[in-house]
């Protein structure tokens, strides 16, 4: 926790991105100032920098791919340790949320929503580590998230009834002429409302939980007493402890509203 | 102006109370529907979820733009 001279804490400068990684036990002021600079570049005029919040993801990734085939390495009837955790987690998404929603045509998708869960799931929980951030609490990230679900729903909905039909399913069959000058507006807006919505839900989420804990732990620095200590960690303790929970459900909500869609663009007729 | 922060502030709390409504309302409406019916219980928090998320979702916009009134003050 930084505190400037005045005594205020720095909350919103710990959910930013920034260009530096934040460095535990480094003392030595003039070799890294408890900071590690991450290269800055342009390409073509777009800032490509490598922010904090990249390297989450690339350690999110990461990590993914390490316990994921360090888990099902050996395939075998009995699954044990982190596969039987695994294992638990992605049968139940599949029996109860992917197949019930999707149909059998489900199982097409579980790839997509496993790595979207997952994805989701391990950047949350990645910044409830201390010194580290929370990639799903950048904007940016949560819009990239949510423009794969859309391009997955449209391309979904393309596949299964063609491209004309497509389009046509935006409004229901058998409408009046008039009432459809009203109806296509509105159902263009509410296709691009699901990905924003699901944007900013994911984003407001982490954002709001991290927020929380920082005023509670900064109203020790802002008040100046030692006693408002164990009350504030107490606090925030509990909201971390909700944060862990709260980064499994916007996990689970991201994939179970994309497969949803999905299904909704695929077979408009129910 | 400091008027600003007054109406995020009311804002945010305006935003709450309308997701309070509507979360207790559907909770309240599934756990009847769980006592009517126990074995339902899988299907019903599935949906409760999901509505739950849609609800939260347009609370938490509100509650972005009282944040957006106060940082682009």
């Amino acid at each position: 926790m930084a505190a400037d001279a005045d005594g205020q804490v720095d909350v919103v400068g710990h959910i930013l991105d920034h260009h530096s990684l934040e460095v535990p036990f480094i003392n030595a002021q003039h070799v890294f100032d408890g900071h590690i600079e991450l290269p800055q570049f342009e390409v073509f005029g777009i800032d490509m920098s490598i922010t904090r919040h990249v390297v989450m993801m690339w350690v999110a990734s990461a990590l993914l791919i390490v316990t994921m085939i360090s888990a099902f390495r050996r395939p075998g009837p009995v699954p044990t340790g982190l596969r039987n955790f695994l294992e638990t987690i992605i049968v139940f998404l599949r029996d109860e949320v992917i197949i019930p929603i999707m149909g059998e045509s489900g199982r097409t998708y579980m790839p997509f929503l496993l790595t979207t869960f997952f994805f989701i799931l391990y950047c949350n929980m990645l910044g409830l580590i201390p010194y580290t951030a929370t990639a799903t609490g950048n904007i940016s990230v949560t819009a990239a998230l949510a423009l794969i679900s859309f391009a997955v729903t449209q391309g979904a909905g393309i596949a299964n009834n063609g491209f004309f039909g497509h389009w046509k399913n935006l409004v229901p069959s058998g409408l009046p002429a008039p009432l459809l000058i009203i109806m296509i507006p509105i159902e263009i807006i509410g296709m691009l409302a699901k990905p924003f919505a699901l944007c900013i839900r994911l984003f407001a989420n982490m954002i709001a939980g991290h927020i929380a804990i920082l005023v509670f732990l900064g109203l020790i620095i802002m008040l100046k007493s030692y006693f408002v200590a164990p009350a504030s960690v107490v606090l925030a303790a509990a909201l971390y402890l909700l944060e862990i929970f709260i980064g499994f459900v916007q996990a689970f909500i991201f994939t179970v509203l994309t497969a949803l869609f999905v299904s909704m663009a695929a077979h408009p007729d129910h | 102006m400091e008027l600003a922060y007054l109406g995020a502030s009311i804002g945010a709390g305006l935003g709450v109370i309308g997701a309070g409504l509507g979360i207790g309302s559907l909770a309240s409406s599934a756990m009847e529907g769980i006592a009517r019916q126990p074995e339902a219980v899988g299907d019903i928090r599935t949906n409760m979820i999901i509505a739950a998320a849609l609800i939260e979702g347009v609370a938490l916009l509100a509650e972005i733009i009282c944040v957006l009134v106060v940082v682009t003050k």
